[in-house]
Order: structure tokens, then sequence, then C-alpha cells
């Protein structure tokens, strides 16, 4: 059969398919959004009518796949690495309710930060919750993966996080199919109380969970994708997870030391003994947070295990064949310095964006207060912190903009204003405005309306359409929810709009409503 | 046969086309292939990069090794210098010279230019002015595609078909006109080597 080229994320988007999906859940986030997009427009899975459309954020989207498994269908959930943190609730949770129809967590982790606002490695949160990982080294992998995901989930009755980072999200390679399985028939739970967390019934699922470590490790031992290699050279072992793989053996022709390739969690114990009784110093190699490293160090330390932690690897940031091939003491390969007259070259709000003309009203709004007053949120308006714009003050999570606005207005903190995009205000705003609006915070909420969820690449935001009906439900007060239309022509109205509700005392929302101007030159071409 | 390559440019720019184009071509030609990409915030206007693998055996890293690549292909002069830690001793430059400003501070243009003449093997061309003296300004990418094909060690009429499967769903004038694009890079950078 021809190849396909895929990225990281299209083959488990494809491999997920093949493997009997009936529903994808998942909010867009780098570097995960590409095993959404990929299902939203493979035919099969259009033909199929296979469940492919955005959720309202992480949390709902692990819901919406719970009860899909509840009822007997297999299911993915896509979001990244801090959209986990946002699932967590559900995602703690599934690991005492189990699955019934198959369910992998699949997890992007963005080292090195480059689109991120951390680099939290989520194997942390799977040994948290006691679940298994799948952790894929190439694409091949990455497409063959959550047909063990589902194997795995369905025997133990579990949910499975397939783990990958940014570099193999977005890397393309030859991916060659399997046989495409069935969806599974609709089945609810044998056992009637599976998805029933009462303590009583919780603490008997935990006992359970804890129970069924040891066959999970017994399945890591046997796993294909834990494979240990043999070397004559025993003065080293290295253990390398995932994609650390390829930039151990991108710096060998031939390696002589053993090597044991982690792909499959909880660790294979035997192994790892194996590996550690027959070396005499250990090489951790793993993208991420020195997960394994710790765990094999321990608390007391342990001399012979090298990594991230003893300064082997920098502590943090990506792996790459660089930085590995120093950590294994290679020599350094020459190469040229970048030449002086190379220029930084940051992100950018694109030129004619609508948030450009928001920034600019409400930076004249706000000038006789100074500087510091607009918390801000997750999105591409975040750039609006960088010249020429300087225009906001914070970015934490998704929705803080309108809580933290609430919180500096409790302390008298004058004027006290959110800045957050239409999607993200979908998200997790909603919420927050509530607070606001039950407290009456002396707050004025922007929402920056560009019709589209822009920086993650164009997809559809929920609240498209809704956002003054959702504000008055929550119970704005109508005259205090304006529409304006950020175009430098109405700067001078637009700038009035925001300095009448800076002085109004409540919950003021202002929705600068224009489209990403994407958005608006794709329309214009069709 | 083994051909490491980085793709550099402007978010925007088209690099991800090139991209596209060489590694379809690669695949019809059955070699190996990986192909990092830059998605989500560098796309808007910030600096990107692809980083293209091709060989006839299997290939470990996505990314290159410092000092690996055999090429560096830029849709834009400043950016062809960024990745310089990424070529090797005889590896060539081959970039558009014509200058994306939008950062305050963009180096002085004549200084840059020199910098890369001062590199024995490259190749620079003007794609955009090119591109537009053949009536289609958006085939830049293709332009500069075109300076870089006779390095890939590929079959010419792979890269045409690979046009012809991307653009495909575009329509036959788009395809046309990359077409002509890459045929006039490709002519321009003969007389230039």
């Amino acid at each position: 059969m021809k190849k396909l080229l895929l990225l990281g994320n299209e083959a488990i988007g494809q491999g997920a398919l093949d493997a009997g999906l009936s529903g994808a859940y998942g909010y867009p986030g780098t570097p995960s959004t590409e095993i959404i997009e990929y299902i939203q427009r493979n035919p099969e899975a259009i033909e199929k009518d296979v469940h492919r459309t955005w959720s309202a954020n992480e949390k709902t989207a692990m819901e919406s796949a719970l009860g899909m498994s509840y009822a007997g269908k297999r299911t993915i959930i896509t979001m990244k690495h801090v959209g986990l943190n946002v699932a967590a609730d559900a995602y703690m949770n599934s690991a005492l309710t189990g699955a019934n129809g198959g369910v992998i967590v699949a997890v992007a982790d963005d080292p090195s930060m480059h689109s991120s606002q951390n680099e939290q490695d989520s194997r942390f949160f799977a040994k948290f919750a006691l679940l298994p990982v799948l952790e894929p080294s190439n694409q091949q992998e990455a497409y063959g993966m959550p047909r063990l995901a589902y194997e795995i989930s369905e025997k133990y009755h579990l949910p499975v996080m397939l783990r990958i980072t940014t570099r193999l999200a977005h890397s393309r390679a030859g991916v060659e199919r399997g046989k495409v399985l069935k969806e599974n028939e609709m089945h609810l739970p044998e056992n009637k109380d599976q998805f029933m967390l009462l303590p009583s019934f919780a603490r008997k699922k935990y006992k359970h969970l804890l129970s069924i470590q040891k066959d999970l490790e017994i399945e890591s031992e046997n796993s294909q994708f834990n494979k240990y290699t043999d070397g004559s050279d025993k003065s080293m072992g290295i253990i390398a997870c995932g994609l650390a793989y390829n930039y151990l053996m991108e710096n060998y022709d031939e390696c002589n030391f053993p090597i044991l390739k982690i792909g499959q969690y909880p660790l294979p114990k035997m192994k790892i003994e194996k590996i550690f009784r027959d070396c005499d110093e250990i090489l951790v190699l793993e993208e991420g947070m020195p997960m394994v490293e710790e765990m094999l160090k321990g608390f007391l330390g342990n001399p012979k295990i090298h990594g991230r932690l003893d300064g082997t690897l920098e502590r943090d940031g990506e792996l790459n064949p660089k930085n590995v091939r120093k950590a294994l003491g290679l020599p350094k390969l020459s190469s040229k310095d970048i030449p002086e007259v190379v220029a930084g070259r940051p992100p950018a709000l694109c030129v004619g964006c609508p948030h450009t003309d928001s920034y600019k009203a409400l930076t004249e709004a706000l000038k006789e207060y100074g500087k510091g007053h607009v918390f801000s949120d997750i999105g591409c308006y975040t750039l609006g912190y960088l010249p020429p714009h300087n225009a906001i003050d914070t970015c934490v999570d998704m929705g803080a903009s309108i809580s933290m606005a609430i919180g500096a207005a409790d302390s008298g903190f004058f004027p006290a204003i959110a800045a957050i995009g239409d999607s993200t205000f979908g998200h997790s705003g909603m919420t927050g405005l509530l607070d606001a609006v039950t407290q009456k915070s002396n707050v004025l909420i922007i929402i920056l309306d560009n019709d589209i969820t822009a920086m993650t690449g164009m997809q559809d935001s929920q609240v498209n359409g809704r956002i003054e009906q959702i504000c008055e439900g929550i119970g704005v007060e109508k005259e205090h929810i304006r529409v304006i239309n950020p175009l430098s022509k109405h700067h001078e109205e637009n700038v009035k709009v925001f300095k009448e509700e800076i002085a109004y005392k409540g919950v003021s929302v202002v929705i600068p409503r224009r489209p990403c101007i994407h958005v608006y030159s794709k329309k214009k071409r069709k | 046969m083994k051909k490491d390559i980085i793709l550099a440019g402007v978010g925007g720019q088209g690099i991800l086309s090139i991209a596209a184009i060489i590694g379809t071509a690669a695949i019809e030609s059955g070699l190996h292939l990986k192909q990092a990409e830059v998605h989500g915030m560098s796309q808007r206007g910030g600096d990107v990069q692809s980083h293209l693998r091709i060989s006839d055996k299997p290939i470990h890293s996505d990314l290159i090794p410092n000092g690996g690549a055999d090429l560096i292909i830029s849709v834009e002069p400043m950016e062809s210098l960024r990745y310089l830690p990424f070529l090797s001793e005889n590896g060539w430059l081959i970039t558009n010279t014509n200058a994306f400003v939008n950062i305050p501070n963009y180096p002085d243009y004549d200084e840059l230019m020199e910098t890369i003449s001062s590199f024995r093997n490259h190749i620079s061309l003007d794609a955009d002015k090119i591109a537009k003296d053949i009536g289609s300004p958006r085939s830049m990418n293709m332009v500069v595609l075109g300076a870089a094909s006779s390095f890939l060690d590929l079959p010419y009429s792979k890269l045409e078909e690979g046009i012809k499967i991307i653009f495909g769903r575009k329509g036959e004038k788009i395809v046309e006109a990359n077409l002509e694009a890459i045929n006039v890079g490709r002519e321009v950078a003969e007389q230039n080597k």
C-alpha cells in the first residue's frame, strides 16, 4: 500500500479512525490541533459521520468522551498540555470510573514553550492518576498506538494517555496504514455502577485501580514499544523515552551501549532493573521534565543516574540532536555562527488585525490612568503586550483575564479591565463573568470578537453570534453591553465608548467586532 | 542518497508549500522523508523554518543536526542567515533577495547582501520581482524552489508532479502559474550559478 505523508498528529487521527473511532472531542491548542482537524476533513470520517466538532473546552470534551465510552464506543480526546489542567477533574476521576468503550486521552506537550505559557510534562499527570501512557517516537508508532491504546483501555477498563511533543506532532513522514477496524456496537457497561463515584463505590474502585497497577506493569514489560537492545560496551546504558530515541540514534551509525527504548508506561521494572544492573552508568534521555530520571534517582540520589537533574542535559527545553550529542559525550560538530546582522523576528499581530485598532482605542481611553490596568488572556491578542501596542499587562491561563480583573477591583484598584477573545470567553470566561455579575464588580470586560479561534489556525468559535445574548443571560445590564467596530475610521467614537464604560460603576462589556483578516480575505476570495 | 534541507522564511510566506512539494516529490520517488515544521504562534509574522530530510535509508531525527544541512532555501534574505549553524561546510545557501520588513530593527540591506555574498556557495535572486514579471506575484516561493531544484537530487519531473498534486485542487490556472514560476526560477539560477 502507498504510504501516506502525515504529521505525527495526523497519524494519530488516522490511527484512531482505523482503530474503530466513533467520536473525537477536543479544544484547539498548539501543538495538538491537527489531530481533530485531520479527522474533520477525512473523507472516511465524514462518510461514517464520526463525531468531530470542537468542544467548548477540554473539560467538556473529556466528559463528552466519557459519555461516548459509557455507551460502549471508542473515543479520543485531544488537547495541549495545559488543556489537561482544565480537563484534570474529569481525567483524574476517569481513572476510577474507567472506560467502557476505549478512551484515548491524546495530549501534546510543548517543551521549549514554542506556543505555550509553560512546559509541563503530561506523563506526571498520568502517573498521578495511575493511568497508562503510550509515547510514540515516530509517525508510524503514532499511527499504530491508538490501536494498542484501545485494546488496553477495553481490557482494563481504563483511559489511556497518548502523549506526544511538539516536534513529532508537527513533523511529517510516510505512514503505512493497517487494517481498518469496525466501530464498536453500542453497549452499556456490564457493571451498572461503573460510572458511579459515590464514596462507597469510589473507595472500592480506587482499591481496584491500585490492584491492577502490577498488571499494567506486565503489559509494559511485554510491550513491543519498550525494547531492550543489548550492547557490548556496558560502561553506559541509555534509557530513551519517546522521541528522544531518534536523537540518540541520529548520533551513532552503530551504538555499542545497551539501549532501553521506552514507549509505554508504567515503566517496565524488570527491563529497567536489567539495564541498571548491567551497566556502570545510566543516561536518561526524555523529552520534557525528568520524570523517569527522578524515579530512578530517588530522593536521596544515585550518582549512577545521569540526565537533566545532574546537568548532563539542560534542565529545561526540548531535546535535539545537538544537546543529546553533548550528553553522550561525543565531540561537538563544527558549525557556523549566526551572523551579527541577523535581528530577532518575534511573532506579531498581522497587518490589518482588528485587535490593533481595539488596542489603540483602549490605550487612548486609559491614558489618564497610567499603565498596568489591562488583564488579558490566551490568544493572538496576547501579542498586544509587545511594542508598538503595549496595550495589555497579564497573560496567565484561559479565562484568567476576567477573574483577575475582579480580584483587582475587589482590592479597590481602578479601572480594572479584562481583554479576552471570543473563543477564550466561551472556553473559560463565562463563569468569571458570572462571578462579576453576582458580586457587582466594578470591571470592564472587553470581548475581542474576531469571529474565529485565530491563533491555532481558524477553528470555529463556540460563542459565535451569541456573545451579547450570553452576557445578557448571565446578567450584564443590556445598556452596558456595547458592540463597536474596531476600524481606524471609528477610532474617536470607540475611545468614547471605552471611556463611558470605564466610568460606569459596575459590570460592563464592550465587544469590538471585526473578523480576523485571514477569515475576511478567505471569504473575499470565495 | 541523503539531502538535509532547511527551509526558511517569515510566517505566511509559503515555505510550507515548498516543503509539501519537495516532500511529495520525494515520496513519489520512493524515498524516506521527515519534515518538521512550525505551527502556532510563530506563524503570526515571526521567523519560521522547516527541517526537511530526504534519504534512501530510514531517517531517525526529525531535526537536522548542527552543521548537517546540504541546503538552506530561504524566501527572505535575513532569514536565510538565521539557520547558518545548520549548514554544512560545503552546503549551499539559496535565497530570495527581497526583504520582508516587519520589525523596526531590520538590518542594513547592503550589509545583509554583503554577508550573503561572502559565502562561496550561494545563489540569490529577487524572486518577488521574477514572480511579478511573469504575472503571478503569489508564486514567489515556487521561483525560489526552482532556483534550488538542481540541488535536490530529485528528478525535475517529480517536482512538477508535486506541484500538480499540491495545487491541483486550486485549479488548472494556479497549477500553470506555479509550473511557470518554478521553471523561471530554475533558469535564472542556472545563469547565475
